[in-house]
Formats: C-alpha cells, structure tokens, sequence
C-alpha cells in the first residue's frame, strides 16, 4: 500500500514534469534565440548559442520605444481598471441594498448585456464614439466600462450579499451619508473582491489589441500589444530583433506573475466559478 | 436600511450610461445598420434584407463560419481534456511541485493573443523546421503553409494558452469534492481510477457547464490569435469570422454589410451558447 501511493507519487511528478518542460519550451525557443546574432539563428534555432549575445535587445528596446509603450500600457490599464473599480462597486453595492423590481430588471439588463459578443457591436461603437470625437484613452476606458461592467456588477453583488445590513444601518444613524458608508465601510470589506475584479480585468486590458486598434490607434498612444504588432509587421524576416522584442515584451507581467501567483490563480477562479 | 430612490439611482448612474452608451444603444444601431449601406459615417440607403441574401451566397464568410465551428470544437474538446487532467495532476497533493506545476501550466493564459501568435509563428516556422532537419520527420516540415496545418496551428496555439484557465475552475471544483467521500471510497477498496470516476466525476459536472461555456464562447470569438499566428493565410483559408467582419468593416468599407455577418455572428454564438447550457444543464439534473 505505502509502496504503491510512493509509486504513484513519482510517476505523477515525473509526467508533471515532462509537461511542465513542454509547456515552457516555446518559451525557452523564443529566449535562446533572441540572445543569437541574425547568422546564430539561421545556422539553428534548437540549441543554445555558443555566444550568447545581448545585442539585440537594446536596439528592439528602442525600436518598440519601449519606455513610452510600457508606460502608455500603463495608463490605459491603469485608468480602466480605477474606473471600472469604483463605479461597478458602486452599481453592486446599490443594487445589493435595495431589493425589488428595479434591481431586477437592472440586473436582468447586466445578465443579458453579458451575452452580447464583442464583435456584434464593434462597428457602430467605433461610429458612435467616433462622431462624438471620444476615439482616445477616455474613450476606450469607458468602453472597457461597460464592457466589463456586468462580471464585476455580479461579482461584488454576490460580496455584498454577504455583509449584513446592520452595518450600514448603525452607520447611518451614527451620522454617516450613503457614500461615506460605502467608501469607508463597504470598499475595505470588499478587498478580495476588488482584487478579484483587478486581476481579471487586468490581463483583459493589458493584453487587449481589437480594441484598442480600433479606438487609440496613433502614434504616442500604442500600447505594448498594438506596438508589437507594428514591430513584428516591419521586422518579421528579422527574426533575432523581433524575439527580443517579444521577450521586452513579456517581461513586464512575468515579473508580476512572480510576485502575485497566488493572488492572480485566486482571482481567476473566483472570477470564472462565482 | 434600503437605499433612497435618488441615491439609488445616483450610484447607478456611471455604469449603466456605460451600458446604455457601449453596449445597448450599439447593439440597436447594429441591427439597423444591418439592413442598410453604410459607410461608416452616413446611411447612403435603405437596402431591406439585402445584406442577410447576400451573405448566403458569400462563400469566404461561409467558409470562416465553418471553420470557426471546427476550430471550436476541436480546442474545446483539447483545452477541456488537457485542462481536466492538468488539474487532477496537481490536486494529487504533490506538495510544492504541485504549486509549480500549477504556475506553469497557466503561465500562457497571461500573455496576449499577439504575443503568443508570434511566438508560435517562430516556432512553427523556425523551430519546426529545425526539428524536421535534426529528426528527418517530415511531419514538421511546412508548417502554416496551407489549411491542414494552419488549422491546427491555430488549435495547438489555443489548447497550449487556455488550458491553465480551464485547469484553475476544474480546480476548485475538484477541491470541493468532500475528502470524507474520497475517504469512504478507499476504505471500500476503490482504486483512484474508480474514485475518479465513480466519486469525483459525477460531483464536478457543473465544472463541466462552466468551463464549455468559456471555451467555447472564448473560441468564437478569437481573432488575436488568428491575427497574428497566419493573419487569415494563405488565401484567407484559415480566416475566423471574427476576421472577416473586421476586414469587411474596416478593408472593405461595407459596414452595411459587415455588420449583418456580425449579426449573423451573434444569432450563431448565441444559439450555441444555449444549446450548450441546455445539454450540460440536463446531464447535471440527471445525475
């Protein structure tokens, strides 16, 4: 029996492995290559280089113009992620604390929006902003809004079920008005739901290239992924360029997936079974 | 203490303008410009039905439908099966390799669609001819250069990047299965394939309803991916619907036009998403 759990263990750490391996590998190929001269690759993109070199990192460093790209990306995420954090706590904690038929419909509305695909709406979205001259990073952030709104309005109702009323009320009577009551009381209680609605819309935004192609599309705006995809039509028979462009790239969330693992799995499982 | 009318409306307020502004009025525009010629800036014409009569007889926005119907499905069966079993893997209690499994098998999930199509540009281009050179396989020669291997490109592109998000719901659905039950299995000599599927499996079939949803919605709607990894080539034979609207909105200019196919769209992700629901929703009572 013991010997038959021990057994099990290993293979299962053994393919575990072998797969972890597999999973990683076009990372690694991307990698090793990005540190091959242009020959380096064309003589073999399997092996490790025999003169590992850096040289092409700097030049797709500035060619991405990667401080303003990054810090573009920044923003953008950045922007409509505050945005759609306040506003949709403040919809769900409405929503939570005034049962009847107008919260149904509404968040029948919310339900229903939710089916909607993208591409449906795209074109007269595009128009609609476009005539009212909101084709920036305002724009795009109340788009991120309301496209976003409906997982994080269920998201924090269902927090908010939780909490109990008597909360509000003996803070009411204390004195506080309703948005004291939810910035001072209901938001810190609602941490690991924000987190959860920061994560999930994070990677949205931060990776997004549809949109944001269609909305900020100019240049001083690109953000890391529409920069990427100029670089990569430009340089695309330079292979050593554009993987070190890639690598730059990435680099920015690896690090953060480093730092908040846990916080990120969490947030995506609570995000997708909730 | 339940809100007052106005305060209730007032907190609202900023979402629901941006549903009504992002989501409800576009969808409603949509439909109308659907029956229309469209320019983009102006209605130039009432054509009625035109649009939907000739989108039957468009053979490319026929073909990315069928295509993106077996792009479907083929990643949904990958990502579900590799996904289900990753997280079988590392709920064994592997201690710390479990966690390291667990980050690994997500990572790609993290990074955007471009970026993956282009680093599976280089390796199907690259590195599979390295590969085809070393082994002398002629499987890894040519790869994404017709249909066949474009169209698994793109599902091995897919299954790789999604398979840690189906993986983390399979999870914790997996760690809500009650140990006494696991327990109590064992100790009436069940083996781990029995306890699997006679314990865990029929206690983890709404996983089932969640995960198919996403995969298969997320799978309809790719066009990063696709964008980046064969940009629809060679000769639009591996273009997804999501690309053909966007070419035939924003290359072509016929917005009319373009957005009865993005109707179209809509009717055909809904219709499965429902069906789908229908189906997994039954088997769950069945159980």
């Amino acid at each position: 029996m013991r010997n038959r759990e021990r057994t099990h263990k290993y293979t299962m750490l053994f393919i575990g492995a072998i797969v972890s391996l597999l999973w990683i590998y076009p990372f690694y190929l991307v990698f090793i290559n990005s540190i091959k001269t242009k020959a380096g690759i064309f003589e073999g993109t399997l092996g490790f280089p025999s003169a590992p070199t850096l040289e092409n990192y700097p030049t797709a460093f500035a060619e991405l113009d990667f401080l303003l790209t990054f810090f573009n990306s920044v923003i953008v995420t950045g922007g409509s992620i505050f945005i759609i954090v306040i506003f949709t706590s403040m919809a769900g904690y409405a929503l939570s604390r005034k049962p009847g038929k107008s919260s149904t419909l509404v968040y029948f509305l919310f339900a229903i929006c939710m089916l909607i695909p993208f591409q449906s709406i795209m074109i007269p979205l595009v128009s609609l902003f476009g005539a009212v001259d909101m084709l920036n990073r305002m724009g795009l952030a109340i788009m991120y809004l309301g496209l976003g709104s409906s997982l994080a309005v269920f998201l924090y109702v269902g927090a908010m079920k939780g909490i109990p009323k008597a909360l509000d009320e003996a803070a009411i009577i204390d004195g506080c008005n309703r948005f004291q009551v939810y910035w001072y009381i209901m938001l810190p209680m609602l941490k690991s739901t924000t987190v959860t609605v920061i994560v999930l819309n994070a990677i949205w935004f931060w990776n997004d290239y549809l949109l944001p192609s269609l909305v900020i599309n100019k240049e001083g705006m690109y953000t890391i992924p529409l920069k990427t995809f100029y670089f990569f039509g430009e340089y695309s028979t330079q292979w050593h360029l554009a993987l070190a462009a890639l690598v730059i790239a990435m680099i920015p969330i690896i690090i953060l997936y480093m730092f908040l693992q846990r916080y990120i799995i969490d947030g995506i499982s609570d995000g997708a079974v909730k | 203490m339940n809100f007052k009318s106005r305060t209730y409306w007032l907190f609202l307020l900023p979402t629901l303008l941006a549903l009504l502004l992002v989501l409800i009025i576009p969808f409603f525009q949509g439909v109308y410009y659907s029956f229309t010629e469209y320019n983009g800036f102006q209605v130039t014409g009432f054509v009625g039905l035109d649009n939907y009569i000739k989108l039957f007889s468009d053979e490319q926005f026929l073909y990315s439908l069928g295509f993106t119907g077996a792009f479907s499905l083929a990643s949904v069966i990958g990502i579900n099966v590799i996904g289900l079993a990753f997280a079988l893997l590392v709920t064994q209690k592997l201690g710390k390799a479990s966690t390291f499994f667990r980050t690994v098998y997500f990572m790609p999930n993290l990074i955007g669609g471009i970026i993956l199509g282009f680093i599976w540009q280089f390796v199907f281009l690259k590195a599979f001819t390295g590969i085809s050179e070393v082994t002398g396989l002629e499987f890894f020669r040519g790869w994404l250069a017709d249909t066949e291997t474009g169209f698994w490109g793109l599902v091995i592109l897919f299954v790789w990047q999604m398979s840690g998000y189906i993986m983390v719901i399979y999870i914790s659905f997996l760690n809500n299965v009650p140990q006494e039950l696991l327990e109590a299995a064992t100790i009436d000599g069940a083996n781990k394939w029995q306890s699997f599927w006679k314990v865990k499996f029929p206690l983890i079939i709404p996983a089932f309803t969640v995960s198919l949803f996403l995969t298969l919605s997320n799978a309809f709607k790719v066009y990063d991916q696709n964008m980046a990894l064969t940009g629809g080539g060679p000769f639009g034979s591996t273009e997804m619907t999501t690309m053909n609207i966007y070419d035939t909105a924003f290359k072509v200019q016929e917005m009319g036009y373009a957005q009865s196919k993005a109707i179209v769209f809509l009717i055909v992700i809904t219709l499965i998403s429902v069906i789908q629901l229908y189906f997994t929703r039954k088997k769950e009572t069945e159980l």
